[in-house]
Parts: C-alpha cells; sequence; structure tokens
C-alpha cells in the first residue's frame, strides 16, 4: 500500500498543475504598462485631421483608451457596450484608431454607433507598438495623473465592464 | 595606325557598356551586412505576440512586420542589442523574448529540470544500494524437495516414454 503513495502523490500535483494550466489563456499576456505611465502619443484626430491630440489632454480626468479598428472583427462585439457606456457619460473613451483608413474608420463609426469622445488616427501602428497592442480590440484604463492602471485585452465584455472596469473607474475617480 | 585606334574606341566602347550594371545595384557594404546580420539575430530571438510560437523572423502577421521594421529602423539609428531588447520588454513584457530571463519567478522554470534529474538520480541510488545490502536466499532444495523434482521430471506428460 506504502508503495502507491508517491506515485498517487506525484500524479494529483501534476493534474492539479494541467488542471490549472489548462484553463489560463496563453492570448493574455500581463502588460507591463499597468502602474506605469501612459505613453505619449500626439496624433491626428480622425474627425479633424488637422486637430492634433495628445494624452495630455486628458490629464486630471479617469479615461479609457480603447484600441479599434473597422477591420477588426471582434471589435464589433464589444462597441454596443461601449455606446452604452458612451450614453451613460460615466467616464469620457478616447479611440485610437489602429491601423486603419480615415474613410473606412468613420462609415465605420456611422453605421455602428460612435460612443467615443474623439478618434486619434494611428495609420502606420508605431503609437500601437508603444502601447503593446498585439491583438485588437484592447481597452486601457487610465487614472487622473496619467497612468495606466487596467488593461483588458480582446473584447469588453459586460461582465468586464461591470465586474472590473467599472468599479475600477469609480474607486479612481473617487480618489 | 587608323586600325589601333579604332580597336582602342572598340575596347573602350566594351568597357563603358558594362557600367550600368555595376551602377544598378549598390553594393552591400560590410557595415550593412553585419547590422543584417544583427536585425535576424535580434528577431530570431523575439516572439511575435499573434502567432505565439513563432518568432518575428517566421511569422507574417502585420505586428511581426511592424516589429521588424521598428528593430531594423532602431539599429540603423545606432541603437544597441540590449536598448532594442528593453525596448521590446517595456511594452510586451518577457514574453516577447524566446529566451525568458532568470529571475526569482523564472528558477523553478530554469533549474527544475536539473533539480528533477537530480532528485531522480539521487533516488535511484538509494534504491539500487538497499537492494543490494538485502539478504537474497539461496534458494538451496532439500533432499525431498530434490526427490519430488525428479519425479515431476520423470512423469510429466509428453514425455517420450520409450
Amino acid at each position: 500500500m506504502n508503495r502507491f503513495i508517491l506515485p498517487l502523490g506525484i500524479f494529483i500535483v501534476l493534474a492539479a498543475f494541467l488542471a490549472v494550466g489548462l484553463r489560463l489563456n496563453p492570448r493574455e499576456v500581463p502588460s507591463p504598462l499597468v502602474d506605469k505611465p501612459v505613453p505619449a502619443f500626439k496624433l491626428a484626430q480622425l474627425a479633424q485631421p488637422e486637430m492634433e491630440f495628445t494624452q495630455k489632454d486628458m490629464l486630471g480626468q479617469v479615461w479609457l483608451l480603447n484600441v479599434w479598428a473597422s477591420w477588426c472583427v471582434s471589435c464589433r462585439e464589444e462597441h454596443p457596450i461601449l455606446v452604452d457606456l458612451a450614453k451613460s457619460r460615466v467616464v469620457p473613451v478616447i479611440g485610437l484608431n489602429y491601423k486603419d483608413k480615415p474613410q473606412e474608420a468613420k462609415a465605420w463609426l456611422k453605421q455602428f454607433g460612435d460612443p467615443y469622445m474623439l478618434s486619434v488616427m494611428d495609420q502606420d501602428g508605431r503609437v500601437g507598438i508603444d502601447y503593446g497592442v498585439y491583438g485588437v480590440p484592447e481597452t486601457f484604463v487610465i487614472d487622473r495623473a496619467g497612468v495606466v492602471r487596467y488593461k483588458q485585452i480582446g473584447p469588453v465584455t459586460r461582465e468586464a465592464l461591470e465586474g472590473k472596469i467599472l468599479p475600477l473607474v469609480r474607486q479612481l475617480q473617487k480618489s | 595606325m587608323k586600325a589601333r585606334f579604332l580597336i582602342l574606341l572598340w575596347a573602350m566602347l566594351l568597357a563603358l557598356a558594362g557600367l550600368p550594371a555595376i551602377a544598378a545595384d549598390a553594393v552591400p557594404t560590410e557595415a550593412d551586412r553585419v547590422q543584417q546580420k544583427r536585425a535576424i539575430e535580434l528577431e530570431e530571438n523575439l516572439r511575435c505576440l499573434v502567432c505565439q510560437n513563432q518568432t518575428i523572423a517566421d511569422s507574417n502577421a502585420e505586428l511581426a512586420q511592424d516589429l521588424r521594421r521598428q528593430v531594423r529602423e532602431q539599429i540603423a539609428q545606432g541603437r544597441t542589442d540590449a536598448e532594442i531588447i528593453s525596448f521590446m520588454v517595456q511594452r510586451y513584457g518577457d514574453f516577447v523574448l524566446y529566451k525568458p530571463p532568470v529571475k526569482t519567478t523564472t528558477l523553478l522554470l530554469w533549474f527544475g529540470p536539473a533539480l528533477l534529474l537530480l532528485g531522480a538520480g539521487v533516488a535511484l541510488f538509494r534504491n539500487v544500494r538497499t537492494r543490494a545490502r538485502k539478504h537474497v536466499p539461496t534458494s538451496e532444495l532439500t533432499g525431498e524437495e530434490r526427490a519430488r523434482a525428479t519425479r515431476l521430471l520423470n512423469d510429466a506428460p509428453g514425455k517420450d516414454s520409450a
């Protein structure tokens, strides 16, 4: 009997590790940007290309930066949720229109609704690289001091919004 | 005299004819080759985050193309390999490295296999030693057993009884 205990123990530990490993999502790479100052950018606005916008313009406010593109399929999934969020006026959302064509981006917003305070154009994806973007859509929660507090990889779901993003936003807005 | 001049002219024309071919291709300098080699080495050690089991050198994803462009631009700007690597790590985390750095969270990853081997070696060694020390009884047969065995062998069915 005794000689079965060790192999059984090893088996249980191994099975536990594998079970946890299977549940992790390998696509979710933790962002090194969390708790770091938001990377600087100065980009032309989608609606008014002659106007520039930088992350400094949002200092003093809690805001969301949502990376989106008209070619991005899962952006359509999260879009109604963002539109609802914009209607509630809880938190301003800035759009980072990533590697997109302006005409197509504008047409897309016309078709599905525009939840953004404004969108800026990152046509060659350089700002995207500064933000460590690798899978559109991505959403950053940024505090009043301009520090990244949370990164949502992939579409914003209702659960993620209600369970994580909004509680964090409210807490940051109080402080 | 005239013939000689014509030959000379002809030779010059021939020499000139070769010139455009030389001018068309800028011969890569040694510095270009070194930079190219560095770029490829860096690209082979950076992970493409879209197609996670490929390096940015292997992958043709848009992100990989953009990151390759970054690597080449930064090399051209005279940045060192360490600077380029840290540029990528700052943005994408350690996961972007194909070879994870040795730090407290990765100690088990780096030294786990060696530890496992060592543990298995120790276990094997001890097992073999205790087995060797154990007294294995020699199986001498008693007279009675021997007689029974002989009887059984002789009476075995199928034995040629002729």
